[in-house]
């Protein structure tokens, strides 16, 4: 497993342009991602954090094409995915699966397990009919369901259950890369910690890599090979899991951690939170300088002014922000 | 009508049963649940979904949804039987002895109406404020929760709000009426969380403040940790443990308790270490068991537990421990 990048993400920016106003007589730009550049090595799972609207799953959505980018790159197997149109994308599309937060909407009620988690495998041409129902139970039982549920429909399952059938799914055309998309994140607590294994035993098995999207931070500190937390569309800080969480450097990452709250009442009790004021602002129009200086409790007369340059605090330890000096 | 065991029980509930109307006959969704708050007393009650949480809570306000109802049981609020009382009598409780928080903002506030005149409804109602009077004290509660600028925001509509700030509405409702206990229900749950630690902060800065009781429902064992007092365990309708909060983190006596604690990712685990998990899922309400409701998923699980429902006992020599299972028998015998 060596440190080469499996996607290279230069630059990618996402905007939306959408009208306001009763009648919509407004223009306006939603400045959902700017300006993001990051590596995501063979592998890793890589996390993305952040609070709603800051752009983490836009950033999954956009690397997938399923978001066309408004302007920068993204480069797997020395083709930027950018530039192409659905059709020419199709091929890649085997490689780079994505499992979604609902596992209530994103299957067709009407279809079966099995249908559900066939299709992927028919379209793609990797099996032909005869073999096609010795593949799903095989993926099934991957997952963790019996076989027996290939016949079953959806609204015949639990929460866990559905979310097991979805990753299945994306398993069925042996991918490289999985999007997992807040995949965990509307499970129960008993359910989540079923399906968090069950990634981690994937991974190892098949190799996968994944970008795990999630703003539930204990669980990402728990699968994570790296973190990048994001701000308002931008990257604030990427970092190993250790040295994000240990020695964190950007302010926002500091107050997100000192948000989450632990299983331990003596230490909750005792703990002084910094507490960040006020909401985050719109990505309709966004702080200039620094997305953060309005929040920041450390914020200097030149954070309002001047973006700050995604810089490399120390090895491996990316951060933006213009109080952090690289060492 | 005094049925608490101490002057200071505020909230006192004994075998609330609420049923569930189905095609093939009533089924039982909250059986038989106990569950008591002392004055000035937080109580945590966690439990995944549909365990019936947030049913019971209700079911106290006689706030059910259709075809749901409480079939059995009492619920002495201040000595009185909430579910005796007649509907003039209770509506006097509702919103003003007892505040409510729900998950929802956005579906519990009124879109076509101010905020202003939202908070003022109550003090009115319950109050007997004039409108002008009443409209001070919105202002003055937009203050106490943290809502700048609240001489401009009671104009505004829930819509021109963020997410964070209709929550913060929502407890000033909640609190208007200088409420006994507050009932919050996930108030949390749908915020991010460094507004969800503006929030529990908010909360146990008020509750000092003013002196009253709170229930924190939640799915979330971390989240209350730090905030509350004592914490009940719901797991299909029943309770299954009741502790005092230090006791229930330090030494959880009942099986799902412990599995939900091992369910959660701690820092101390190793990277990409596998957690322990609750094997299988709940069953769905109406559909439980016989005997323990958890005996399908517990490790533990012996022969008595498909047959014979567990009692809430005693499991530690003070009393204030009680969990329901069969095979922490042995421990509270010792004990």
């Amino acid at each position: 497993m060596g440190a080469q990048p499996l996607l290279k993400i230069e630059n990618l920016v996402k905007h939306f342009y959408v009208r306001l106003g009763a009648f919509g007589e407004r223009a306006a730009t939603v400045h959902a991602l700017d300006d993001v550049s990051l590596d995501i090595v063979e592998g890793e799972t890589l996390s993305l954090v952040g609070e709603s609207g800051c752009g983490k799953s836009t950033t999954g959505f956009t690397i997938l094409n399923l978001h066309r980018a408004t302007s920068g790159q993204v480069v797997y197997k020395g083709q930027d995915l950018t530039a192409l149109d659905e059709k020419k994308m199709r091929p890649f599309r085997r490689d780079l699966q994505i499992v979604f937060q609902d596992p209530y909407s994103t299957l067709n009620p009407r279809m079966t397990v099995g249908e559900a988690i066939g299709e992927p495998i028919l379209f793609h041409k990797l099996a032909g009919k005869a073999e096609l129902e010795g593949k799903v139970k095989a993926l099934l039982t991957d997952v963790g369901l019996p076989p027996r549920f290939a016949s079953r429909y959806p609204h015949e399952l639990s929460g866990g259950q559905r979310q097991r059938v979805a990753i299945a799914r994306a398993l069925a055309c042996q991918p490289k890369f999985i999007v997992c998309d807040e995949a965990i994140s509307a499970l129960d607590v008993s359910i989540q910690a079923q399906i968090i294994n069950l990634l981690l035993d994937l991974q190892e098995k098949y190799g996968l890599t994944y970008l795990f999207i999630a703003h539930d931070l204990a669980v990402v500190r728990h699968i994570s090979t790296r973190v990048g937390v994001m701000y308002l569309g931008r990257l604030a800080e990427l970092a190993s899991r250790d040295a994000l969480f240990e020695t964190p450097l950007h302010p926002y990452t500091k107050a997100l951690l000192s948000a989450v709250p632990e299983t331990d009442p003596e230490h909750e009790r005792s703990r002084k939170r910094q507490i960040l004021e006020g909401d985050v602002p719109s990505p309709l129009a966004p702080p200039s300088g620094c997305r953060f200086h309005t929040r920041c409790p450390i914020a200097m007369e030149v954070c309002s002014r001047v973006v700050p340059k995604w810089k490399e605090a120390r090895p491996g330890h990316l951060v933006a922000c213009h109080a952090v000096n690289g060492e | 009508m005094m049925s608490g065991k101490t002057e200071n029980r505020l909230l006192d509930v004994k075998g609330l049963t609420v049923e569930i109307e189905t095609r093939s006959g009533p089924a039982v969704i909250v059986d038989g649940i106990d569950l008591h708050v002392d004055k000035g007393e937080t109580l945590g009650v966690v439990g995944e979904s549909g365990c019936g949480k947030s049913l019971t809570m209700l079911s106290l306000m006689r706030l059910l949804p259709n075809k749901i109802r409480v079939a059995k049981g009492e619920a002495h609020f201040n000595g009185r039987d909430l579910q005796r009382m007649s509907n003039r009598e209770l509506r006097k409780v509702r919103g003003g002895d007892i505040g409510f928080v729900f998950q929802d903002p956005m579906t519990s506030l009124n879109p076509v109406m101010r905020i202003g005149d939202q908070l003022a409804e109550p003090l009115i109602y319950h109050r007997g404020l004039t409108r002008k009077e009443a409209r001070a004290r919105a202002i003055e509660l937009l203050r106490l929760v943290g809502i700048p600028g609240p001489e401009e925001r009671i104009q505004a509509y829930p819509h021109e709000l963020s997410g964070g700030m209709r929550q913060r509405v929502m407890i000033a409702i909640g609190l208007s009426c200088d409420p006994k206990l507050l009932i919050a229900d996930e108030p949390t749950t749908a915020l991010d969380v460094t507004i969800q630690a503006q929030i529990v902060d908010l909360v146990k800065g008020l509750r000092e403040k003013l002196g009253m009781s709170v229930v924190w429902i939640t799915h979330d064992l971390a989240l209350i940790a730090g905030l509350v007092d004592r914490v009940v365990v719901l797991y299909a309708g029943t309770v299954v443990e009741d502790a005092p909060v230090d006791a229930l983190y330090a030494n959880p006596r009942h099986p799902y308790t412990r599995g939900l604690l091992a369910s959660i990712p701690k820092l101390s685990d190793a990277p990409a270490s596998r957690l322990t998990s609750i094997g299988g899922t709940p069953p769905e309400p109406g559909r439980r068991p016989e005997g323990c409701p958890f005996a399908p998923r517990c490790p533990l699980a012996m022969d008595i537990c498909r047959t014979h429902v567990p009692k809430l006992e005693p499991v530690s020599a003070a009393g204030g421990h009680r969990a329901a299972c069969f095979a922490v028998e042995k421990a509270r015998e010792a004990a």
